[in-house]
């Protein structure tokens, strides 16, 4: 089921946390929610749970409209909200049989469900804890669970891997990955490596408005106008190579990297490639060229020079 | 109907986890119990077989211990956010009201369930009017209902337990005591409208058999109010 979105607003008070919003997700499709603290995520999503009521605008799931149809709507819907309340004071297995049954799930299946719901998140041996007496990446995980239980077309999931270890985070990407390849997935974070490994898709969020959309690649494409270089060159002095790279009439600015290894960050003019020229001059004075690698811009870039005052 | 009552039983369960379903079963059975038989003018002294002794005190126990029972509701899911778990799943906030207000009327009602040995002492000792027992008890359970759906509507309003509590039982005092002594000083349309609104003169005709459709639109309109502005509480925290 695709969601759509057209022209949201929302406003708290005076403020705008979500700023005339519209995009569309396709089945199959991971979108990962990135911006900074109170960029507007948590509010976009609360608003296509149907918990939070926009001041204006269409959210549709599938062809039902959140707006029109809320509980029709919400039986497509699985939802972790931020923070991951839960029921603290039940058991794990009675907590999720509880929400199998407000899911609508049929009385004969739930036990089936829940079983392979606990199966997939692999809290098995803590299936009979309450939760209150769960670490905090098992509550995630019970988290989870909640809102897959009932087989959702569209997750919605607001900072998963919070709190889980770095085992346990590749474990839930893997998941949300497999979960991803059937289903409509939209999940927020502020780890930018997070939302690389497991999106096919990013949207970059700040003060209520897109400011990015595009899979990893096409941000990178977007943000990069010129190539950078990391060379090392041995068999010769630093100075003099230093100075030859700084000839080549491809490259604009040369900088040291690490003066010990002698490697250098070169950076071409913008639309040039430098490789090649860097190789004939290692040739032309025998120098050895032992490392040449491009500097690929990082996402973290990107995201800082997007989401920064001015 | 089948989403209801799911909730209402996760509810139930988490007032016997809790303990505070077995405090509240002993407590008013103690309380109702001794001052029923043992203390004050009790029921002996009436010198007739009924239970209007009993209903008078259970009357008062329930006023100071259903906001106890109410006050978590609904500030609880609203505190650690819960709410939102449960209404982003496919049922209306009525539907979560209405369980929660079953859930405290069920274990109201299987309090004075456990009262039924009184009837059966009193019933052996002279001619009861089994009549007067039932409404009686009826009026009881409105009464219960009513106190829940304030209750519920002040955990709607704060986060905070306490608040709640108090809150409930100042909204409840009105309708307990104020409402009277405003009806006995004042005259009139005034006079008239204080009285409907106590409490006491429908409950007590109830104890005595006679149930009037006056007194149960009474109950059941406030009872009806208090779920009304809860659930619309409730809605308002979504929009803002």
């Amino acid at each position: 089921m695709d969601i759509v979105i057209e022209n949201m607003t929302k406003t708290y008070g005076r403020q705008k946390a979500v700023d005339n919003i519209s995009l569309q997700v396709k089945t199959g499709e991971v979108l990962g929610f990135l911006g900074p603290n109170g960029a507007g995520k948590t509010t976009t999503m609360k608003a296509i749970t149907s918990f939070l009521i926009p001041d204006s605008g269409k959210i549709f799931i599938g062809n039902i409209s959140v707006n029109d149809n809320p509980q029709e709507a919400k039986k497509n819907i699985g939802y972790l909200p931020e923070n991951n309340p839960l029921y603290e004071d039940m058991p794990v297995i009675d907590y999720l049989q509880f929400c199998a049954g407000i899911e609508g799930v049929a009385k004969d299946k739930i036990n089936d469900k829940v079983r392979k719901v606990i199966q997939t998140c692999g809290i098995t041996r803590e299936k009979h804890k309450k939760i209150s007496e769960l670490s905090k990446g098992y509550k995630q995980r019970v988290g989870l669970a909640q809102a897959l239980i009932h087989d959702p077309e569209v997750l919605i999931l607001d900072e998963p891997t919070t709190g889980l270890d770095p085992n346990q985070i590749v474990e839930i990407r893997e998941l949300i990955k497999k979960i991803g390849k059937e289903k409509t997935v939209i999940l927020s974070s502020h780890i930018l490596a997070e939302v690389e490994a497991t999106c096919d898709r990013i949207m970059i969020i700040n003060k209520g408005k897109i400011v990015a959309d595009g899979t990893a690649e096409e941000l990178r494409g977007q943000a990069q106008g010129s190539e950078m270089l990391k060379v090392t060159i041995e068999d010769g002095s630093l100075d003099d190579i230093f100075k030859g790279l700084q000839l080549l009439n491809t490259v604009e600015l040369v900088d040291f990297a690490d003066k010990s290894t002698q490697t250098f960050q070169v950076k071409s003019k913008p639309g040039q490639s430098s490789r090649r020229e860097v190789f004939k001059l290692c040739v032309e004075k025998g120098w050895t060229l032992t490392q040449l690698t491009f500097v690929e811009t990082r996402l973290e870039d990107i995201f800082r020079e997007l989401t920064l005052e001015n | 109907m089948k989403e209801i009552w799911i909730i209402t039983k996760r509810e139930l369960q988490a007032y016997f986890d809790s303990l505070m379903a077995y405090i509240l079963l002993i407590l008013f059975l103690g309380f109702s119990g001794f001052f029923t038989w043992i203390y004050g003018s009790d029921i002996f002294f009436v010198k007739q077989a009924n239970l209007q002794v009993f209903f008078n005190i259970a009357y008062w126990t329930l006023f100071f211990f259903i906001p106890a029972l109410t006050m978590r509701l609904l500030s609880e899911e609203n505190r650690s956010g819960t709410i939102e778990l449960l209404l982003t799943k496919p049922i209306s906030e009525w539907q979560v009201i209405v369980a929660k207000f079953l859930a405290a009327l069920l274990l109201i009602v299987a309090a004075l369930l456990l009262t039924l040995p009184y009837y059966i002492t009193v019933s052996s000792l002279g001619n009861i009017d089994n009549g007067a027992v039932f409404s009686g008890y009826l009026a009881l359970i409105l009464v219960s209902g009513m106190y829940i759906a304030i209750g519920l509507f002040t955990s709607s309003v704060t986060n905070n337990q306490i608040v709640t509590y108090l809150l409930a039982l100042s909204i409840g005092i009105f309708f307990q005591i104020i409402f009277q002594m405003l009806s006995t000083n004042l005259t009139g349309i005034l006079g008239g409208i204080t009285d409907y609104l106590s409490i006491n003169s429908h409950f007590d005709s109830m104890t005595r058999g006679v149930i009037d459709s006056r007194d149960l639109v009474y109950f059941f309109s406030v009872m009806l109010l208090g779920l009304v502005f809860s659930e619309s509480m409730l809605m308002k925290k979504r929009s803002v």
